[in-house]
């Protein structure tokens, strides 16, 4: 680019450093934002996954550990995982991201919604983080907060913790909408010209399907809280029924604790969905990009994305097969959890099938989404133990379920984060991450945290209980099970640190990084034909880009390059063999 | 390339870790082995797709990574290996959950020849009730529960009268008789397992659940709270002990009917001034204790707490240990009130001595008091003790006996007993103090409290 | 097209030079906030149907009491609550009469008819919060039962959607005072009409359930399988 170009470029967007960094209305910033906060608050909860692994690996050695503090450590990661980093990474910064890069709109339709909302969330994380500063510290409820024991003394941070968290999560999902509402109607009604719905890139797709059904999942989360604050704060009776707490008779009368699960869960399984769908997306484009291959069976993706969105509104209380409820709703809730399982099986058949033929460029990003689908086929299918209600009741409640829901939207999604955050970082950033340091900091993640949630499958299957601050003594529970705890803590802990080699990764990368071409892996989707590297404000220039094809025009027969960008028509597309191009359908 | 071979060595590793891991199903103890079975079927398929999904994956990476020249295929879709691929995992699903649903019938008709028991769940002990001769359990409230009538029987329901009421974290059941559990919550969220059972149902405050099985081996098994239930969760322990018929009905024969327990004839001062003329030597005729002689204060101490370590000492369940030899001593004492009356005596006249004066103890009280954030929801705010958590009065008792008896908790000279559960329990808690100091810090804590009852 | 077709599609295949259907067709109509506000009511409506679902569940518990069936009861005679209903649709009406008269051209009027309605909202919300304090004076406090509960808060979620609603007016209220074009009032207009009726409509709803008789909640929970 010259320099010519910057300044007219410039002369459309005059703006302050204030203006341009931290009010910014800009979609590319925003993202940038939500995804330095998300990485962030992510951290601290890594840092409480490794207090809580002490406690479990090296029992009573740390002195600052107590039950309460435990409980508090767990609660505090799941909640801010879950939440605050996987969800608000993927949407607000990928999302922000892509979204209008991808279907070729200048920014998102309601710029200052989306800047209100990167501030709302910001204030949310902060309300989140005052929680360890109150008196009682943050709610160590767990992070499904299940009332009585949540809003009651007996369980840490039961007077300002539960309502801060409360309060944080109300913020959270003002945020969410308002980020939401405007993905949504970007996508509807921002896509350039020819970026019909069935030519989008399949990361569109899964963050568009994830913002429809977090619109839709979030309000029950709201709805409980709410529910729970009142519960709390005046003294209703939603979900509290008659109880003797600690020795005394409350006021509360005939709530339904069951109640606040079944609406929990009307918002916590979609959200599973939330997070993966737009994983699934961006895996999808990054395993085509790189395989130079076009996605295997993109209608089927799409399809499955739909599907598996739609399924997931009628699945909720598999997490909720020993809950007390109604138990002949187990029937349907297992048929409906182990149907979902087909349309996710295809997704990771046409992934393998679209490396199939292909011709792998084994590069980070391709390394980071082939170690994703590895730990993802291991924990869809140790879901499969769990959605089955039968087997759930030995498996309900243990380390089993820790070790699952780790391996499949812990540690999978994050894999995908990871190898979106090496795809695209030369376009966010114009350098290129370092090719030595994200391999050490890919291998000892995968097999690092392989190891850490592969065993805990089995210590579930022994019946060790999760959400035990020590084991003391059982007749059933061999020594060994603590050695190989202590193996796994270890394994945490060097996980752990080779996030910092990441975090390294990224600033050295920043300072004295190798430059970027505009489009270094040849990637057909539009963020990478913007006229700028990386892309500045308005993304296109003087002219949006014409869509003329789908996203995944790779290594088309009788081409003379191996991919064709969306925005190229077939006039201009360099043809060797004109016989086997018509014969490819084009 | 190396990715190739790092996938296939951990495909192999994991296979391999799978059959020689020690850490696998306990033994069974119950008649689910049909759930044992699912899973195994369940690991075989879900294992089969978990090798042939990621040996292929690893084969398509070695065979089509990039090598010059290389160019790939062009397929945007392949209906035909999509429908067999979507039929195959339909049939792999369908095999799985047919099993499943079919043994979840079971599950939710418990059979007509089961007897009920009733377990009682609260932050952080069990308790249960059996129906008693007429087969029926009485009705229940939560709002009638009192230190009179710890499980909110409803007095005037004629069919409670006779129910057996087990105040104990241990359960007995008998051999092979399918047994329906009905679970119930006076506080929280709890959750009844039996990891030998294999079943497990939460207890759920202000409703009625349900599990049932058929122990089907004689032993002591432990039962785990699995529903997080407060700081104590992981302490909350219980255990279920399986024995043949007969010893069970001769177990059952020797509990307290909830009627028992409601005309119990309350104790007389006067006589029990006499029995405790004994005690004065080493406790003080005041029952303020005495350091030299290593007895603690008695007056002011809850009476349902002095009667349980009575019944301990009696029962051998305290004082036994090796180490405790002070323990030792009370075990003989303890006998000297062997029969109800006379110990309801002497507790009546302990409970009319007057408070004594309080020592004083060096130590951090901002550290004892951060510390104390565990202990408080048990023991009470001013260390008052609580009778619905079974949770002794600390406030008052000498340093030096407090200090000592937490170090016995912590060597499990104390709670190790394996009917002492109440002291298992403090062993697991007191596990949080890391030292001497944070002992002594405690200790300066709680007796700065005042516990005005 | 409907969505059904349009997922059939086959987007490897190429269409025509110049006769690629994607970008002959006419791009579709403009209007994301009219997008964003059909997504935010249906958001919205998932907010109610869950509260309204759990109130259906709570009703089944033994301590649930409705507010209406026995002469005793608050809203037995809801005739205060019908005249809350007449405010909030004189709102909604006076509000769709403020789009009529923009499409006869009549910005000032329309301008006052806006007003009006925010208005006549603010009366209602002040009605509403009378009858608060009427059944709290009746021994119908918040936490008396949880039949008063729910009618407290369902009026309270409904009045904050209310408010809400108050401060986008200010939005449409600035375009009327910047006098910018008579086809962007308008729309924003448009969107306050939907938004308004759509919180009439919450309303009939809500005052039909609170003050429907023990039997018919349980009807409506037995429907819906509690």
């Amino acid at each position: 680019m010259t320099d010519s170009a910057i300044a007219s470029h410039d002369e459309h967007y005059q703006a302050s450093f204030g203006s341009k960094y931290i009010w910014s209305q800009d979609h590319k910033v925003i993202a940038i934002q939500y995804s330095i906060t998300a990485i962030m608050v992510g951290v601290v909860a890594l840092v409480l996954s490794g207090l809580m692994r002490l406690q479990l690996g090296f029992p009573d050695q740390f002195s600052f550990i107590d039950p309460s503090a435990y409980l508090q450590f767990v609660t505090m990661h799941g909640m801010i995982m879950v939440v605050y980093l996987l969800t608000a990474l993927l949407l607000g910064g990928f999302g922000n991201y892509l979204i209008p890069l991808m279907i070729g709109a200048r920014d998102m339709v309601f710029p200052v919604l989306n800047m209100l909302s990167y501030w709302t969330y910001l204030l949310s994380v902060l309300v989140l983080l005052a929680s360890f500063f109150v008196p009682g510290g943050p709610t160590g409820a767990g992070w499904t907060l299940y009332p009585p024991q949540a809003i009651l003394p007996g369980t840490p941070g039961a007077d300002w913790g539960i309502l801060l968290m409360l309060i944080s999560l109300g913020i959270f999902i003002v945020a969410f909408t308002m980020g939401g509402l405007n993905y949504v109607c970007t996508i509807l009604q921002a896509r350039t010209k020819g970026m019909t719905l069935m030519r989008m890139p399949l990361t569109i797709w899964g963050i568009f399907v994830a913002t429809v059904m977090g619109l839709l999942a979030f309000p029950a989360l709201l709805v409980s809280a709410i529910m729970m604050f009142l519960d709390k704060v005046v003294g209703t009776s939603f979900f509290m029924p008659v109880i003797i707490s600690l020795g005394e008779t409350l006021d509360h009368t005939g709530g339904s604790p069951i109640l606040f699960q079944h609406l929990f869960w009307f918002f916590g399984h979609p959200e599973v969905y939330i997070v993966a769908l737009p994983a699934f997306g961006m895996v999808s484009d990054i395993l085509a990009t790189h395989a130079r291959k076009n996605i295997f069976g993109y209608r089927m993706m799409v399809w499955a994305i739909v599907g598996i969105g739609l399924m997931s509104f009628v699945v909720w209380a598999h997490h909720m097969y020993v809950s007390g409820m109604n138990p002949y709703f187990g029937f349907f809730f297992a048929t409906t959890t182990l149907i979902i399982a087909v349309p996710t099986a295809l997704k990771v058949y046409n992934w393998v099938l679209t490396l199939w033929k292909g011709n792998i460029h084994l590069t980070l990003p391709m390394l980071f989404a082939i170690g994703f689908i590895f730990t993802f086929v291991h924990g869809g299918l140790s879901g499969l133990f769990l959605g089955n209600v039968v087997i759930d009741l030995p498996l309900s409640d243990t380390y089993f379920v820790v070790g699952h829901f780790h391996m499949v939207m812990g540690l999978s999604p994050i894999l995908v984060l990871y190898a979106a955050i090496y795809h695209w970082f030369p376009k966010v950033s114009g350098k290129m991450l370092h090719e030595g340091l994200g391999r050490i900091h890919f291998w000892t993640t995968l097999v690092g945290a392989y190891l850490v949630f592969l065993p805990m499958h089995y210590l579930g299957i022994l019946g060790l209980p999760r959400r035990y601050f020590g084991m003391g003594g059982t007749e059933y529970i061999p020594e060994s099970a603590q050695a190989l705890n202590a193996n796994i803590t270890i394994a945490a802990l060097v996980v752990a640190v080779a996030q910092l080699i990441f975090i390294a990764n990224v600033i050295i990368s920043l300072r004295s990084g190798k430059k970027a071409d505009p489009n270094p892996w040849g990637a057909t989707t539009l963020e990478w034909q913007t006229p700028d590297n990386p892309p500045t404000h308005g993304n296109w220039g003087p002219e949006a880009p014409v869509v003329y094809r789908w996203a995944y025009d790779f290594s088309v027969p009788g081409v003379k390059q191996d991919f064709i960008p969306q925005n190229v028509p077939n006039s201009a597309v360099e043809v060797t063999d004109a016989a086997a191009f018509a014969e490819a359908g084009k | 390339m190396a990715i190739a071979i790092i996938i296939l060595l951990l495909v192999i590793g994991t296979v391999i870790f799978h059959f020689i891991s020690p850490w696998w199903f306990t033994p069974l103890a119950s008649n689910w082995s049909a759930i044992d079975n699912t899973v195994e079927l369940t690991f075989w398929i879900t294992g089969i797709v978990f090798v042939a999904v990621n040996v292929f994956l690893v084969y398509v990476i070695f065979r089509y990574r990039h090598k010059p020249g290389l160019k790939a295929d062009y397929e945007p879709e392949n209906k035909k290996l999509e429908g067999w691929l979507t039929l195959a995992t339909t049939i792999g699903i369908a095999a799985m959950l047919a099993p499943g649903l079919y043994i979840w019938g079971q599950f939710v008709a418990p059979p007509d020849d089961s007897i009920e028991v009733e377990a009682v769940g609260q932050q952080w002990h069990w308790s249960y009730r059996f129906p008693g001769a007429d087969g029926q359990l009485g009705k229940v409230d939560t709002r009638l529960i009192s230190e009179d009538n710890p499980f909110g029987l409803d007095p005037s329901d004629p069919a409670g009268q006779d129910d057996i009421l087990i105040f104990s974290n241990e359960l007995v059941l008998p051999l092979d008789q399918p047994v329906k559990v009905l679970l119930r919550s006076k506080d929280v969220l709890h959750n009844f397992t039996v990891p030998q059972f294999r079943v497990k149902m939460d207890l759920v405050p202000g409703m009625l659940s349900s599990l049932w099985f058929t122990p089907t081996s004689v032993g002591a098994f432990d039962l785990m709270c699995e529903e997080l239930c407060g700081i104590g969760h992981y302490a909350m322990r219980g255990r279920v002990v399986v024995k043949a018929q007969e010893d069970f009905d001769d177990w059952l024969a020797r509990q307290v009917t909830f009627a028992q327990t409601q005309d119990r004839v309350a104790g007389d001062s006067a006589l029990g001034r006499a029995h405790y003329q004994v005690c004065a030597s080493c406790h003080g005729a005041e029952g303020e204790g005495n350091q030299a002689l290593n007895a603690p204060r008695v007056a002011g101490q809850d009476i349902w707490y002095l009667r349980r370590q009575l019944h301990n000492y009696q029962q051998g369940v305290r004082g036994t240990a090796e180490g405790d030899q002070f323990g030792g001593q009370m075990i003989a004492m303890a006998g000297l009130v062997a029969d109800e009356q006379s110990m309801q005596h002497l507790l009546a006249y302990i409970d009319t001595m007057p408070e004594p004066a309080r020592a004083t103890a060096e130590g951090n009280l901002n550290n004892g008091r951060q510390l104390y954030r565990n202990c408080v929801y048990c023991h009470g705010e001013q260390a008052q003790g609580i009778y619905h958590m079974n949770a002794p009065r600390l406030a008052g008792l000498e340093p030096w006996y407090l200090a000592r008896q937490i170090g016995y908790f912590r060597d499990r000279i104390r709670g190790g007993h394996p009917d002492d559960f109440y002291g298992a329990q403090m062993s697991l808690l007191v596990q949080s103090l890391r030292s001497e100091e944070d002992i002594a810090d405690i200790v300066a804590y709680i007796n700065s409290l005042s516990a005005a009852d | 097209m409907s969505i059904f077709t349009k997922l059939m599609e086959k987007p490897w295949l190429a269409q025509p030079e110049g006769a690629d259907p994607a970008l002959l067709q006419p791009p579709p109509s403009y209007w994301p906030a009219r997008t964003a506000l059909r997504f935010l009511l249906v958001t919205i409506t998932v907010v109610f149907s869950l509260f309204i679902m759990t109130l259906l569940g709570r009703s089944q518990l033994g301590d649930f009491h409705a507010l209406a069936g026995e002469p005793w009861l608050p809203f037995d005679n809801p005739t205060q609550l019908w005249w809350n209903t007449g405010i909030l649709l004189a709102s909604s009406v006076v509000m769709h009469a403020a789009l009529v008269l923009l499409r006869q051209q009549k910005q000032q009027a329309a301008a006052l008819a806006v007003v009006g309605s925010a208005f006549l909202v603010l009366l209602f919300l002040l009605a509403q919060f009378a009858i608060w304090q009427q059944l709290e004076t009746a021994g119908f406090g918040m936490t008396s039962n949880p039949a008063s509960s729910y009618f407290y808060l369902l009026t309270a979620v409904h009045g904050v959607h209310l408010l809400g609603g108050l401060v986008a007016l200010l939005w449409v209220l600035k375009r009327f005072w910047q006098q910018q074009s008579l086809a962007r009032i308008q729309s924003s207009v448009r969107l306050c009409v939907t938004y308004w009726h759509y919180l009439f409509v919450v309303w009939l709803v809500l005052f039909a359930l609170m003050t429907s008789s023990s039997s018919t909640i349980d009807s409506l929970a037995a429907l819906c399988g509690f």
